[in-house]
């Protein structure tokens, strides 16, 4: 060795585009998923299903099912006691909220298509499924409200016994709370002499459609009843399991293995996990249940669905001074475990990262005989986003001023951070002039603009249109204390523990629940530059009750802000308890020593100790100072005082064709401020993701039923994913404003690109028709929508009930299928 | 997503395969590629007793050149259709259409003639058969016989196949030099067509030939814009007349309304699309 050579590689591991550790098996498929667990003597469940949106059930006959070949058992909900629980609104938002009972099975009524109704065990699936087919239920129809603006009217009730389709209404008020000032006022001044936007905008309703189907298996034979299932939140099904059957918590050992994504589609406690439960106690054998592509897109939770009435006030100069927003939102049958609460989320984010003076929020929520709705990717920040930056641009227009510039004149200067919102939250930092800066350079801005005028000027058949979207999002779902204020049910914390073994490697635990977020790799990036080891040497296990005993899960864009600085201090803490056993190792004082690099040494000396060499001189205890434990292993729980808020400037460039309608992107550009980044690949692949799940609600996704409430986007067929095929690639970029409510100064990122990509969609094609008078186009934007708004000057409404799906049994397809002449391909 | 339980055969010659059908009759189903039966027995749409598979019958894949025309075999691929060359330089119109329909797995799956059997009215591949007057051979208990394009579509999802027979061949006369474009129009890649219009012409010294224009999922066949054709050709190729000509696309036409789209918004939607799908055929 003659010199020391400059080291190219980086030594941090945080801040360095890690590829995923986890990708190989899942991507694969060489891992557990939950439907890959087949357990000795497991028995086979499958649902019966209302094909009714509302129907009081007259008789179930099931003795042709449990006659079939295979058949164990075939129960409807007067075979079970209590012991079969409930579903749980863990969320009410008023203290009078108008809630139904929300049985696993239904008993005498089904609220709507798709509602359980009775369960075969049998011993195979195909079994199960086939006398499924045999069951026969008898139905007396009952109305159906299927639509929020036939449910407000409360002329068709989808439980009559409420008396009211209204469950609950929750009002956020500037004056009252004293965060700002009257809003009616600023409406009727600026009536007088200003500006006055009304608008009405809908959010349709959406499927979160995650790619695998969920999946439950109960194994009761152990001393522990062991339940896996394809879920975001394994801590909370375990509680609820306690909390509705009676089976003491204890006794209940719950697992989400690897899980297919979710985006907060697997944020519930659903039936099904009901059903498995009781019915694997009650045959004392271990059960599974998967349901079908159908059976997901038809009953696991939807989301958005929401009307929103808003009036926006200004001054003549763009100046806002109020906002008033009336919201509906669609619970469907039964309020979900924060089902209720989504709307209730996005009562913070209607002034994004404005100034406003004035603001109220009035949510109510409605029952409908729809599938019930709950959280998806956003959940209430998406909506509220949407309104708020479609209203800006509609103020630039009225005004006369490009987009940007009103924004500018109403949001928060960097200067002025931390910042106090008219809805009462703090921002702790941001900064949005050098996010839009800086995405305007990337965007080409002005050169996009001058074609623009060329387009309109050449009256080109494609006309160019530009979306400014300038974000914010509360996230990382925490501070327990302001949850409570809000009536949810549960904390926010989040626990973690880091464990040396004996070889020293490390184990990390996490209370947070991945499902396809790459928790093992950030987290092993953290844990290793914390701890000085090698990436390599870390191993973080999650997701299974009786391994991470403690944890609140994955939601929210929380685990790394939440989680991940909970892990921090696990970290810091075996480090704690490290140092007073390496000086007595080392012979000398605890001042004397430093830690770098995964090392003690002793200052001034060339004696030291790595961390892996102590781990295993704590195993062996030998020689450890008097009254210490031989235990590195540290645990914390961290429970953030405030949320953070990432935001960003994001634009989008999309061509119309005026002549069919159709839209294409032709540029997206986005600068998000997440703070600081702990694996750019992640980030990447996060904000990539979550701008197609956004434009995908602009453009292509509706969860669409028929006027009898039969979902009638009820394959993929008729409710349109984008493919790889549809989108574009995105450009993207970020400023630092690193957070101040975790020491890693992160911010969430799992939600940003969703939230902020539908406006700045919608805002540009909406642009590109403006001058041809079109001031809106109702999601999503199909082409023939855009069409009659260039043709009728109407938005178009909700998409109708009298269209047909392609796979309809009652339209084209189902006639013919039965017919025998000729192939089929 | 388990289909109810059937049988399965397999046959390896047209004739077992025809036998097959005659003993099992309405209770059997006969699957090619299988990108649509499937997901209808998936879905428990439909439930057959039994399932003749023709994927063994090697006689009924590949391209033929028979003189004046060229023989698509029932249970060729749309993946080797839509590369296959006889069928780029005779038949340019069904190449194009072909490298559309849905997805690269589906071409690998699908096959021409399952398509056209299954005759959805937005499948890509009637309007293109339909306008290059194409023959449908299909072989019956009493051997072969041969139905036009008019005759074979004959309502949604109904053909001229009846239930003791099998599509096995697509007969197209050539078309060689005429030039061709399948215009599409879809919201995302892997969709069926909103609408779609086939065209494909002769041009001579700058003069419309021949013009021969298939509209997809217009109504519940597939269906010749037959005075579109008429007013084009004998007619110079320029802008205006093919302008005109599109203007009646429509006519006649009675398109579904779905989720995608009213029928009064598709009878707009064909006329650009036939004029777009005309221009481009022309090089424009």
């Amino acid at each position: 060795m003659t010199a020391v050579e400059a080291r190219p590689e980086q030594t941090n591991e945080i801040g360095r585009d890690r590829r995923r550790k986890e990708d190989a098996r899942l991507i694969t498929g060489r891992t557990r998923w939950t439907d890959n667990i087949n357990l000795p003597g497991m028995l086979h469940l499958a649902m019966v299903r209302s094909p009714f949106a509302h129907a009081r059930i007259t008789n179930i006959d099931t003795s042709a099912a449990a006659d079939a070949e295979g058949v164990v058992t075939v129960l409807a909900a007067k075979d079970f006691d209590e012991t079969l629980g409930v579903c749980i609104n863990a969320w009410p938002i008023t203290p009078n909220q108008k809630a139904p009972a929300h049985p696993p099975i239904a008993t005498d009524r089904v609220t709507f298509a798709g509602e359980i109704v009775a369960v075969v065990a049998a011993r195979s699936a195909a079994a199960a499924r086939d006398a499924a087919e045999m069951v026969e239920v008898d139905y007396e129809e009952l109305p159906a409200v299927v639509s929020l603006e036939e449910a407000v009217k409360d002329e068709v009730l989808a439980h009559p016994d409420l008396g009211t389709n209204k469950s609950a209404l929750w009002v956020f008020d500037s004056a009252q709370a004293g965060t700002g000032g009257n809003v009616d006022e600023a409406i009727a001044t600026a009536r007088n002499d200003g500006i006055v936007i009304e608008r009405t905008y809908r959010q349709q309703r959406l499927i979160p459609a995650f790619m695998e189907p969920r999946s439950v298996v109960c194994d009761p034979t152990g001393e522990q009843i062991t339940v896996w299932s394809a879920t975001q939140i394994p801590h909370i099904l375990r509680f609820a399991f306690a909390a509705t059957t009676g089976v003491p918590e204890s006794k209940i050992r719950v697992i989400a293995p690897d899980v297919g994504g979710g985006f907060g589609g697997k944020l519930q406690q659903t039936p099904e996990e009901m059903i498995v439960f009781a019915m694997a106690r009650r045959l004392g054998k271990p059960v599974k249940y998967t349901e079908t592509r159908s059976e997901s897109l038809l009953s696991a939770h939807h989301g958005r669905d929401q009307i929103q009435k808003l009036t926006l006030s200004a001054t003549k100069d763009g100046q806002v001074t109020g906002l008033k927003v009336e919201l509906d939102a669609n619970l469907g049958a039964y309020v979900a475990i924060v089902g209720g609460g989504v709307p209730v989320l996005g009562a913070f984010m209607f002034n994004a990262i404005y100034k406003f003076p004035a603001y109220q929020f009035n949510c109510q929520t409605v029952f409908t005989n729809t599938t019930w709705t709950d959280a998806y990717r956003g959940a209430g920040r998406p909506e509220a986003t949407y309104a708020v930056e479609r209203l800006m641009d509609e103020l630039a227009a009225e005004v006369g001023v490009d987009p940007l510039e009103i924004r500018e004149k109403n949001w928060i200067k960097h200067e002025e951070f931390p910042f106090t919102t008219v809805a009462g939250l703090t921002y702790d930092s941001g900064n949005y002039e050098a996010a839009t800066a800086k995405a305007k350079e990337l965007f080409g801005y002005d050169e996009l603009r001058a074609e623009q005028q060329q387009r309109r000027a050449s009256n080109d058949p494609v006309q160019l249109g530009i979306g400014v979207s300038t974000f914010t999002e509360m996230c990382g779902l925490a501070p327990s204390r302001v949850l409570g204020s809000l009536d949810y049910g549960a904390g926010g914390w989040e626990h973690a523990q880091v464990r040396m073994t004996p070889t020293g490697k490390v184990e990390v635990i996490t209370g947070a629940s991945a499902h396809g977020q790459g928790h093992e790799t950030a987290f092993s990036q953290i844990v290793a530059d914390r701890l000085g080891v090698p990436f390599e040497d870390v191993e973080v296990l999650h997701g299974d009750t009786q391994i991470a005993a403690k944890g609140y899960d994955t939601y929210g864009s929380r685990s790394l802000v939440v989680g991940g600085e909970a892990l921090v201090r696990a970290a810091d803490k075996v480090l704690e308890k490290a140092k007073p056993i390496a000086a007595h190792l080392l012979e000398a004082s605890v001042e004397d020593l430093e830690f770098t690099g995964g090392r003690w040494t002793v200052r001034g000396t060339d004696q030291g100790l790595a961390i892996g060499e102590l781990a295993t001189a704590v195993f062996a205890a030998h020689n450890l100072p008097d009254g210490v434990e031989a235990n590195l292993d540290s645990e914390a729980t961290f429970d953030p005082e405030a949320f953070s808020f990432p935001h960003g400037t994001h634009l989008c460039a999309m061509e119309v064709d005026t002549e069919t309608g159709q839209v294409k992107m032709r540029k997206y550009v986005c600068c998000d401020d997440i703070g600081n980044i702990i694996n750019p690949l992640i980030v990447a692949g996060q904000v990539h993701g979550g701008l197609v799940q956004g434009i995908a609600q602009a453009l292509w996704e509706d969860a669409v039923y028929d006027d009898a409430g039969t979902l009638v986007a009820g394959s993929f067929v008729d409710y349109l994913l984008p493919t790889a095929a549809d989108t574009i690639s995105f450009e993207i970029d970020h400023t630092t404003s690193p957070s101040t409510t975790n020491t890693l100064g992160t911010k969430g990122v799992g939600e940003a690109g969703t939230i902020a990509s539908t406006p700045a969609v919608v805002n540009a094609v909406v642009d590109a028709l403006r001058p041809l008078g079109v001031n809106d186009v109702t999601m999503p934007c199909t082409p023939e929508r855009v069409w009659r708004a260039i043709n009728e000057s109407s938005a178009g409404g909700e998409t109708t009930g009298a269209a047909a799906a392609h796979f309809d049994p009652s339209t084209g397809m189902s006639g013919n299928v039965d017919r025998t002449e000729g192939d089929v391909q | 997503m388990i289909p109810a339980s059937f049988d399965y055969v397999a046959p390896t010659t047209v004739e077992e395969a025809l036998a097959a059908l005659a003993q099992y009759g309405d209770e059997a189903k006969i699957i090619a590629g299988g990108q649509s039966l499937l997901p209808v027995l998936r879905m428990r749409l439909n439930a057959p007793e039994w399932v003749i598979d023709l994927g063994r019958i090697d006689s009924l894949k590949g391209v033929r050149d028979e003189g004046d025309s060229i023989l698509i075999g029932a249970m060729t691929r749309h993946c080797d259709v839509a590369t296959d060359p006889l069928v780029a330089e005779h038949a340019a119109l069904v190449a194009r259409a072909t490298a559309t329909v849905a997805d690269e797995q589906v071409r690998h799956r699908g096959t021409f003639g399952g398509a056209l059997a299954h005759a959805d009215p937005a499948g890509d591949l009637g309007a293109p058969a339909l306008a290059l007057d194409a023959e449908f051979v299909i072989a019956g208990p009493g051997g072969e016989r041969v139905v036009p394009g008019s005759e074979f579509f004959q309502g949604l999802f109904e053909t001229a196949v009846s239930e003791d027979e099998l599509l096995v061949g697509v007969r197209i006369p050539k078309h060689t030099g005429w030039t061709a474009h399948y215009e599409k129009f879809v919201r995302v890649a892997h969709q069926w067509p909103i609408c779609a219009v086939g065209a494909t012409l002769k041009v001579s010294g700058g003069v419309i030939e021949g013009a021969a224009i298939g509209l997809t999922n217009m109504g519940a066949t597939p269906l010749r814009a037959a005075g579109v054709e008429q007013a084009l050709v004998g007619q110079q190729a320029t802008e205006e007349v093919v302008r005109n000509a599109a203007a009646l696309a429509a006519d006649g036409a009675e398109p579904p309304s779905d989720l995608n789209g009213d029928a009064d918004y598709r009878r707009h939607l064909v006329t650009v699309l036939t004029r777009r799908a005309i221009t481009k055929a022309l090089g424009g």
